[in-house]
């Protein structure tokens, strides 16, 4: 695996994501609450690109009428067919054991540690920085 | 064609042959009503008692009513045909009125009358429990009242009811039934308080008879959404007279749609091909697929499961002429399953040889 650095991790704020390219590939960041997770930016579905859809909480129930509403904004819905993906774990909602969008290792770096490592882009020590391993 | 020993025909229709024949069984306040309303009868539209379809030809009598007496029953299915078991589920539409406690008198006679003139006269029948839905309560007590008697292995009701019959207000129902080992039964026929068609009245018997279709596919998806097989794991659905080979396709439609908007339903946490493959079974008449076996195999493998299908004639109603049909093409294997073991699967207090004694244990001296 190779260790990318995407972009300073003020860039996209809490709740946001940001699709990037790294070694041809099309990835989503979410930034979930100061946490950064990365999918594949293909619904495994059709196709679609997951940074496209909108985001919603996990909903479950134990019994019918019963409602539970949790991790707002941690699950992503393909903006085709509607699939929901976890973000923390990229398992879909309806079938998470066999259906199921590729995760990659993601996590924010101080700038010092990531100098040599910088691709794109001048890297400051001071700075907070993402980091995708693809 | 020869069918396979031990048989179980599932859907049977006796026809009460006039409403004086509900007399005896009526509570006095509903027997006077009789004639002091001048009442007619409950023959449904569903089933005109002299439509062609009602009665297959050859066995609508030259004089008096057809399917009105065990005799005929035994005379044109069981004896003939070798039939080991028969379930019958008489299709008066007593249960239809909108007087609720009047609904509720004439379905209780019904139930009795079955129980009495049928059950009693022959030991291979058993019956299902007619069930008076517009009043849930009364269902239940009518499911309490009759499921002492080992005979009564399921209830029934109509496929187009009084209102999507997976909503909660009918929860007590399917608990009741749950409780008996009792599946439930939903047998094609309108309760007419909505048009057939969800698009309104239709104009000729043709759509009229295959709008029951639409009616099951909407019965079904009340029932897997509403989550009733997530509150009651164990309770069996057999549709009667619904046809099969519209199941896949609807099913796939429904899960593609569940997929999508799985979260307006969170407790549903398995697909609806997988809840029907478990608690959902049809009986074979009428088998609305080609005749040709290689179309027939391809149904069979989209349906998933060689434990769905039950064999049914659905006496008398017109379905096939001659002797006793079963969809062509399939192997030895499949023919047992349909027409023997999957009913005895299905319904738990069929006495079948083999099963511990489910009736009521002998009194010991």
């Amino acid at each position: 695996m190779a260790r990318h650095v995407v972009g300073p991790a003020t860039e996209i704020g809490p709740g946001e994501r940001r699709m990037v390219e790294l070694d041809g590939k099309k990835i989503v960041l979410f930034n979930l609450g100061g946490e950064f997770f990365a999918l594949a930016d293909r619904c495994p579905h059709q196709g679609a690109s997951l940074s496209q859809g909108t985001s919603m909480a996990v909903i479950d129930s134990n019994c019918p009428g019963e409602y539970g509403y949790a991790r707002a904004g941690e699950i992503v819905r393909c903006p085709w067919h509607a699939w929901e993906f976890d973000i923390r774990t990229g398992k879909s909602r309806f079938d998470p054991r066999r259906m199921k969008v590729r995760a990659f290792p993601a996590c924010v770096e101080k700038g010092e540690a990531l100098q040599l490592q910088a691709e794109t882009f001048p890297v400051s020590i001071e700075e907070d920085y993402v980091v995708v391993e693809i | 064609m020869e069918l396979p020993k031990g048989t179980i025909d599932v859907d049977l229709h006796p026809m009460v042959p006039d409403l004086s024949a509900l007399a005896p069984y009526l509570e006095p306040v509903w027997r006077d009503q009789i004639r002091m309303r001048g009442m007619e009868g409950f023959d449904s539209q569903s089933y005109p008692p002299r439509s062609p379809k009602t009665v297959r030809a050859d066995w609508r009598p030259a004089t008096g009513a057809p399917a009105a007496t065990v005799g005929q029953l035994r005379e044109q299915v069981l004896d003939p045909w070798g039939i080991a078991h028969g379930i019958v589920t008489p299709l008066y539409g007593v249960q239809l009125v909108f007087n609720e406690d009047l609904a509720n008198g004439f379905t209780r006679a019904l139930n009795d009358w079955t129980r009495q003139e049928w059950l009693d006269a022959d030991a291979r029948l058993a019956a299902s429990i007619v069930l008076p839905m517009f009043n849930p309560e009364h269902a239940v007590a009518e499911i309490e009242r009759c499921a002492p008697d080992p005979r009564f292995v399921q209830a029934m009701v109509l496929v187009m009811g009084e209102t999507p019959l997976g909503r909660r207000h009918n929860w007590p129902i399917f608990e009741a039934l749950v409780k008996h080992d009792l599946p439930l039964a939903i047998h094609a026929g309108s309760t007419y308080r909505n048009p057939v068609t969800s698009v309104g009245w239709p104009s000729w018997y043709a759509e009229d008879y295959v709008a029951n279709q639409q009616g099951f596919q909407s019965t079904l998806a009340s029932l897997i959404t509403e989550g009733v097989f997530v509150k009651f794991p164990t309770l069996k659905v057999v549709l009667l007279e619904s046809g099969v080979s519209w199941l896949p396709a609807f099913l796939w439609r429904l899960t593609k749609g569940w997929k999508g908007v799985r979260f307006e339903v969170p407790w549903l946490d398995r697909s609806p091909i997988e809840v029907v493959r478990e608690n959902v079974r049809l009986s074979v008449q009428p088998f609305d697929a080609p005749d040709d076996a290689e179309t027939v195999q391809r149904l069979m493998d989209h349906l998933g499961s060689d434990e769905m299908l039950l064999w049914s004639s659905d006496w008398p109603h017109w379905q096939f002429d001659g002797a006793p049909k079963l969809p062509p093409g399939l192997s030895p294997e499949l023919v047992r399953k349909i027409c023997v073991d999957n009913a005895v699967s299905t319904y738990k207090r069929l006495a079948v040889p083999g099963r511990a004694e489910a009736r009521e244990p002998a009194v010991q001296p």
